[in-house]
């Protein structure tokens, strides 16, 4: 009882400057909080103007797949140019296509073409969409290191993919299950594997979905059984790439840059950056600067397939 | 002393204003949630704007959204399996409308789309056909509407399929879902909760203050990581070691996840079971001591027992934690949205499925509004499992 007693005055003592002193300090953090406030509205502020004189800073939004390439040529363009200003934003090839639409944006980027609709609405607007190829990007087809399958026709990924083959004796490999990886619904590759790979047809239920392409690369490498789609740059060494077949099998071909630059492989896709016409002059000294040698370079250095 | 009255009434009144305020932001997103969340079940399947077609003499009135994917699948590719005619279905969207007529035939602008279909339904009286109100919006002479139910919410919970990005008709089934976060959940605490228990036990009782004094902090910080690391380290370390243990084909299962989440757990779970521990009062110790029990009778039969209530609490803090832990799980469960039957399997939890699909859905559409009908379903379980820590923690105070 005695041990309580103690505790109970100890905190009747305490009680009376420790408020006060809490009051004092409060006081003093709302001043400071009030003059930092005051300070950041006044930097947003000067921001906005400033963004407002300098025209010259082209936007750019529009596929995650282009990003990281987007980002590097503008940093690059940027350290070349000075005075030039660029801006990239991600958020999907969609995104981006309404974003030229509605005039929010300079450049689109776009991992696929415009669909028909979306050529409908530009024309609507009356906006001439022009669209510069500034690299290509080729899907590798990756499995365990372990299994002895080398190559697939693209029937049988379809049927892969979509559940109606399970097990790798059905394509010439050992009695073990097919797990099948691929990436979330968000993403512009899954959009492009089904249409490119399965026919449009939905992929199966039981197939594995990662939130990233580095998740699959990690997942297949250490999974016996299983099969995965990732850009060429990661296909690394803990992967086999497979030679895919679009011909019914009778020729099989090797995920290489030489061969989605001469459009023998066949799971290769363009990577676009569409702009409005009347927006030609802002934005022709970026769009030149990624088609030049250094600017190919890069393409190649991020991992995507040059144009040249 | 007038200054400090006044800055005395002016802080009161800030204080009771930002009190209100953040009460009314909690209001607001609520209501905001179950404003986009219930007006799921005022849409069909098929993206407002869009609309199917059929000839005029096909007797089907109505399709449902399994029905109308198999058909997109090609996997039901007759009529008669879905109670028609025998023929065969063809499809129809602008792309293949593009490859069979010519642009000239298109019109310059376009404006002979709507000829077109007319034409290629009339030609080939199977064909389902998916267009934009845009085309086919004042009608097709040849062609008849095919009416879609909307998704009602027996459907909603009872479809096993979740395929919310499937053209035409999307496939919001969220049973797989729904039992896949609980089962994910259910069996992270079942790790968690004695591994909790013995170190809280080990910490309030057994641990002399040096230990303690270095334990906790540690444990404590195991909160502080971020959820990406654990599914980081989860991927790389308990993926593979699930794998190898149980010799399964796949790695990414809702076992990896419920360790996962359970290690997450456990700083809530030791804080507040050990906080409950310690409320044991000491008399009630000195009493059992002093009937001759030993330390492990007495916690045994009077500490653990006195603190249940509070150790009730932290196991269920502990599920609402991991009901709600979106990124280490999208790493490790392999996010197949199947209905689940064991724990060797890949499950699709709830909120992964919402952060990983979010991003894409377009704002107001059909999978936006359905991924904010699982915010709700969401919300409304870690509700409940509030009340229940309200009511588990009130007990002993009436006893």
């Amino acid at each position: 009882m005695s041990g309580i007693k103690a505790v109970v005055l100890d905190f009747s003592f305490q009680t009376h400057p420790l408020k006060i002193h809490i009051l004092k300090n409060n006081w003093i953090k709302i001043t400071v909080l009030c003059l930092m406030a005051m300070a950041c509205n006044n930097q947003s502020t000067q921001d906005k103007s400033g963004s407002h004189t300098n025209a010259t800073t082209i936007s750019v939004k529009g596929s995650d797949t282009e990003l990281p390439l987007s980002q590097r040529e503008a940093e690059e363009y940027m350290n070349a140019t000075p005075g030039a200003a660029v801006s990239i934003v991600g958020g999907g090839s969609g995104t981006g296509i309404t974003a030229l639409l509605d005039g929010t944006t300079d450049i689109c980027m776009s991992s696929r073409d415009l669909k028909t609709g979306e050529k409908l609405r530009f024309r609507e607007k009356k906006i001439d969409v022009k669209a510069v190829i500034i690299g290509y990007d080729a899907l590798s087809v990756i499995v365990n290191p372990k299994n002895q399958v080398r190559q697939l026709t693209r029937e049988q990924l379809e049927k892969i993919f979509t559940g109606e083959i399970t097990n790798w004796k059905e394509v010439g490999g050992k009695d073990a299950k097919i797990v099948a990886y691929s990436r979330e619904s968000s993403s512009g590759t899954y959009e492009f594997f089904k249409e490119h790979v399965l026919d449009k047809k939905n992929y199966s239920p039981t197939v594995l979905n990662m939130p990233a392409t580095g998740a699959i690369v990690q997942s297949v490498s250490q999974t016996e059984g299983a099969i995965g789609y990732v850009g060429l740059a990661y296909a690394t060494s803990s992967v086999k790439s497979l030679n895919i077949s679009y011909d019914q099998g009778k020729t099989y071909v090797e995920p290489t840059i030489e061969g989605a630059k001469d459009k023998t492989y066949p799971i290769a896709r363009p990577l676009f950056y569409f702009y409005d016409a009347k927006s030609e002059v802002k934005v022709k000294a970026f769009i030149d600067y990624i088609l030049s040698d250094a600017g190919q370079k890069i393409v190649a250095e991020i991992g995507f397939v040059p144009i040249k | 002393m007038k200054f400090s009255r006044i800055i005395g009434k002016s802080m009161e009144g800030l204080v009771k204003a930002c009190g209100y305020m953040s009460a009314f932001t909690v209001l607001l997103i609520v209501l905001f949630l179950f404003r986009e969340g219930i007006s799921f079940f005022t849409l069909t399947p098929i993206e407002e704007g869009y609309s199917l077609w059929v000839n005029q003499n096909n007797p089907v009135q109505q399709l449902s959204a399994a029905e109308v994917k198999d058909i997109f699948d090609q996997k039901i590719t007759h009529w008669s399996a879905v109670g028609g005619q025998d023929l065969p279905i063809g499809r129809l969207t602008l792309d293949e409308l593009a490859e069979a007529y010519t642009e000239e035939q298109l019109g310059v602008s376009f404006e002979h789309i709507p000829d077109c279909i007319n034409h290629y339904i009339d030609s080939l009286p199977g064909t389902l056909a998916f267009f934009s109100d845009q085309w086919v919006g004042t009608g097709l002479q040849g062609a008849r509407r095919l009416d879609m139910a909307n998704i009602t919410p027996a459907v909603f919970f009872s479809d096993t399929e979740w395929f919310p990005t499937s053209l035409p008709a999307a496939r919001m089934g969220v049973l797989p879902l729904l039992l896949g976060t609980l089962l994910v959940s259910f069996f992270s605490i079942l790790f968690a909760v004695p591994l909790g228990l013995a170190a809280a036990i080990y910490l309030a009782e057994i641990a002399d203050d040096r230990v303690r004094r270095i334990l906790k902090p540690m444990i404590e910080l195991l909160a502080g990581i971020p959820s990406v690391v654990y599914g980081f380290f989860g991927l790389v370390v308990i993926v593979p070691l699930v794998q190898e243990t149980f010799n399964l084909p796949v790695g990414e299962t809702a076992l990896a996840g419920s360790i996962v989440l359970g290690i997450m757990a456990l700083p809530t779970i030791i804080t507040v079971s050990e906080d409950a521990l310690r409320t044991t009062p000491r008399y009630m110790k000195e009493a059992s001591m002093a009937l001759g029990a030993s330390h492990w009778q007495t916690i045994k039969n009077v500490i653990v027992p006195y603190a249940a209530s509070g150790i009730t609490a932290a196991a269920i803090l502990g599920i609402g934690r991991a009901l709600g832990e979106t990124m280490a799980v999208l790493m490790v469960t392999g996010n197949s949205a199947i209905m689940p039957t064991s724990l060797l399997q890949p499950v699709r939890t709830i909120p992964a499925t919402i952060a990983a699909e979010l991003g894409e859905a377009p704002f107001g559409g059909l999978h936006f509004k359905a991924l904010f009908a699982l915010g709700c379903i969401l919300f409304l379980m870690t509700l409940a499992i509030n009340l229940i820590v309200e009511r588990v923690i009130e007990r002993p105070e009436k006893a």
